[in-house]
């Protein structure tokens, strides 16, 4: 669409729009000139980006004045702001070009700094622990408003960005149909709740339908990953696109059992524990929600992180790096596909039936792809095989919106949220293209594939005949 | 005794017939060379052998076993070790983690390992920190050597070890493919570069077009009219 050709032509170095007719028009060599500039093509490319933004984001046109939409954007005063920003994101780049090596080394010190401040393990245990008591304590001072944001928004989506890292930043397998295992999750809540219309042998407390719930993911993603991950690359991108859309069908047509796009009936039960004497309800409010979530991303953390460092992780490495050269190499590289694959699933499938307990109401207009990308999306913002990318980028990218709708700058509207979130992504590309807090080794895969060593990308074969 | 044989093999890709009615055979302690042109086969008769092409005629034995039908993981279990054609090391691990990778089906301690892929290459030891991606071509085939060397194998494929490298490396790299020869590791090598891999190969076959057309001891061949013309450079090309 027009975003994507606007914004194409904002990246440094590309061509400019072919210049008019103006062969023999002395009148207009001065354009000419001008335009062979290349500051000044990629002024105008940078302008017109910013103003195809605030078209596309600013007011919509009606019926009787349709072209209201696009004067109603241009003759206004956010026009000059989105110019405004045009030429900011010029100078940006242009000073960048002109000063690259040095403002790389800049923002490469600036973001290892607190590698370099932090380097026996104890201090860096220690601020983990001030980190946590932050995320502890933090919540309590915020308003009902922001404590519903950090449980539906923001925790749910650290917890689905952190099992997609799995799967596309250790293993390098493109997802696109990671939500449909969070909509599996969130419908075995409410099976084994007893919130659907068919009943399970035996109705369970929700605490205890978590197992099944995570199980049942993992099944869908080895069962369809098995076979997928046999093949090459890109045809595992389409298969969980089609899943992604044949889960959501299927939750929609089967009425009887789901619901379908109104829901079930009947609420699906809240969070409870009854264990030696203890009773305790997690009931409407949000702040317990909250704490329950966090707890379980510590434990994710945890094990993701101690995952990554074993050998499995070193196979998920190779395999990134150069998938036949793992098998030489003598690795299992099918087994450890579909184990980085269901484990995404099963993260996915855990984070779907917490929100539905938590929510208490599903139904399938919620499980869309866009849902699928926008995780992605959280995860390449972070920065691809990072966990802390993973939590702040969600984080961050997750609550931004919600801040802008409050504070509506540059009237900020909801419907546009994607259209931002690709204009930022391809700034991203531009200016840090490894993602905001990357991991160690993507970092230097993705410089190293600038220089032409290598592939940064995991889903293209590198190598072949010379 | 025969360590790997190839009986009657054929592999396709689609329509297209790669290998046609191969028969190889290398026994233990042997170099041998498989030669041919650009497109001749080599390469994919190596993937059959270390199980990432399948036959679909024909079968592989090594040791006595037939392996034709092993993913590639286990192959590299029974003793066989490939260094694949344009090396395909892991370009941002370092030389290390390269070696590493390498003996990954091996548990416990790798240290006699890595000394000894160390002492056949000791420029890899000066670079083991070294990120792979950053190594010269000679020092990656090396690199890609070494770590096919790290899983012990009994038999060692090496695909065009030679390929873009200038000639002071080859001879080196040469060199030191006949010293692993003599701590007793089997060697069956695909070349491009005729005169080389006949110098030091027992043995040789010649692929044409997915056959064997040739198959004798690598003196032999270095003096067949046919092989000088069509390999060595010599008389009408
Ligand atoms: N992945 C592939 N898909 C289709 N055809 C292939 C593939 N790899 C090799 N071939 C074909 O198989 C034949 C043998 O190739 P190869 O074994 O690579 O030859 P060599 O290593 O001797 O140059 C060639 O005709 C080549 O084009
Ligand atoms: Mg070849």
């Amino acid at each position: 669409m027009t975003l994507s050709g606007a914004a194409a032509s904002t990246l440094p170095g590309a061509q400019a729009p072919p210049q008019g007719p103006v062969t023999g028009q002395p009148r207009l060599s001065w354009l000419r000139r001008l335009m062979g500039s290349e500051d000044a093509r990629r002024l105008l490319s940078c302008v017109l980006g910013l103003l195809v933004l605030a078209v596309m984001t600013g007011p919509e046109g009606s019926a009787s004045a349709p072209l209201s939409g696009f004067t109603g954007s241009l003759f206004h005063l956010r026009a000059l702001v989105f110019i405004g920003l045009g030429f900011v994101l010029w100078a940006v780049i242009t000073l960048r070009r002109r000063f690259g090596e040095r403002a790389r080394q800049a923002s490469d010190w600036v973001s290892s700094a607190p590698r370099r401040l932090v380097t026996n393990r104890q201090a860096r245990y220690g601020i983990y622990l001030a980190l946590l008591a932050f995320a502890v304590v933090y919540p309590m001072v915020l308003s009902q408003f922001w404590q519903n944001v950090l449980v539906d928004q923001i925790g749910i989506y650290v917890l689905l960005a952190l099992g997609l890292n799995v799967v596309v930043g250790y293993a390098g397998l493109l997802d696109l149909g990671y939500i449909a295992f969070y909509a599996l999750g969130a419908y075995s809540a409410a099976y084994w709740t007893g919130a659907l219309a068919v009943h399970p042998p035996i109705t369970l407390n929700p605490f205890w339908a978590i197992p099944l719930a995570i199980l049942a993911a993992m099944l869908a993603g080895v069962v369809l990953g098995a076979p997928t991950l046999r093949l090459r690359g890109d045809y595992l991108a389409i298969v969980t696109l089609g899943f992604g859309e044949i889960i959501q069908i299927v939750a929609t047509n089967l009425q009887g059992v789901t619901g379908g796009a109104s829901g079930p009936a009947s609420v699906i039960p809240h969070f409870s524990v009854h264990v030696l004497g203890v009773h305790y309800r997690w009931g409407l409010a949000d702040l317990p929600y909250y704490y329950l979530l966090l707890g379980f991303v510590v434990i994710v953390l945890v094990v993701f992180h101690s995952l990554e460092n074993s050998r499995v992780g070193r196979a998920w490495t190779a395999i990134r790096e150069d998938e036949i050269a793992a098998e030489s190499a003598g690795i299992n590289v099918l087994k450890y596909k579909v184990l980085a694959f269901s484990i995404g699933a099963s993260t996915s499938g855990f984070a779907g039936m917490l929100w539905a307990s938590q929510v208490g109401y599903i139904d399938s207009t919620l499980f869309t792809v866009q849902l699928s990308i926008l995780v992605l999306v959280l995860v390449i913002f972070g920065g691809m095989g990072s966990l802390p990318g993973a939590v702040v980028g969600a984080a961050v990218l997750q609550w931004f919106p919600w801040f802008l709708r409050v504070h509506p700058l540059f009237g900020f509207q909801q419907q546009d949220l994607f259209i931002y979130l690709g204009a930022l992504l391809i700034v991203m590309m531009i200016f840090r293209p490894e993602g905001l807090l990357p991991s160690r080794r993507r970092k230097r895969e993705i410089g190293l594939a600038e220089h032409g060593i290598g592939t940064a990308d995991a889903m293209s074969e590198p190598g072949g005949e010379p | 005794m025969t360590l790997l044989r190839l009986i009657d093999l054929e592999v396709r890709y689609g329509a297209i017939r790669a290998l046609q009615d191969v028969n190889v055979d290398v026994s233990e302690g042997e170099i041998v060379a498989l030669l041919g042109a650009n497109g001749a086969g080599k390469t994919t008769t190596l993937r059959t052998i270390s199980g990432l092409a399948r036959p679909v005629k024909g079968s592989v034995q090594f040791a006595g076993r037939e392996i034709h039908r092993l993913p590639p993981h286990e192959v590299v279990g029974l003793g066989i070790g490939h260094a694949p054609e344009g090396r395909r090391i892991f370009p941002q691990m370092s030389v290390l983690e390269n070696l590493e990778m390498g003996a990954y089906r091996r548990r416990g301690d790798l240290h006699q390992d890595t000394e000894r892929v160390y002492s056949l290459f000791p420029v890899l030891k000066q670079r083991r920190r070294q990120d792979g991606g950053t190594l010269s071509g000679g020092e990656q085939q090396m690199l890609a050597i070494g770590r096919a060397l790290m899983s012990a194998p009994r038999l060692l494929l090496l695909d065009e070890p030679s390929m873009g490298l200038a000639p002071l490396v080859v001879e080196t790299i040469f060199s030191i493919i006949s010293e692993i020869r003599k701590t007793g590791t089997t060697i069956l090598l695909v070349e491009q570069n005729a005169a080389q891999a006949l110098a030091l190969a027992d043995r040789a076959y010649v692929l044409e077009n997915g056959r064997v057309v040739m198959a004798d001891k690598a003196r032999t061949l270095l003096n067949n009219e046919r092989v000088r013309a069509a390999y060595l450079g010599e008389g009408a090309a």
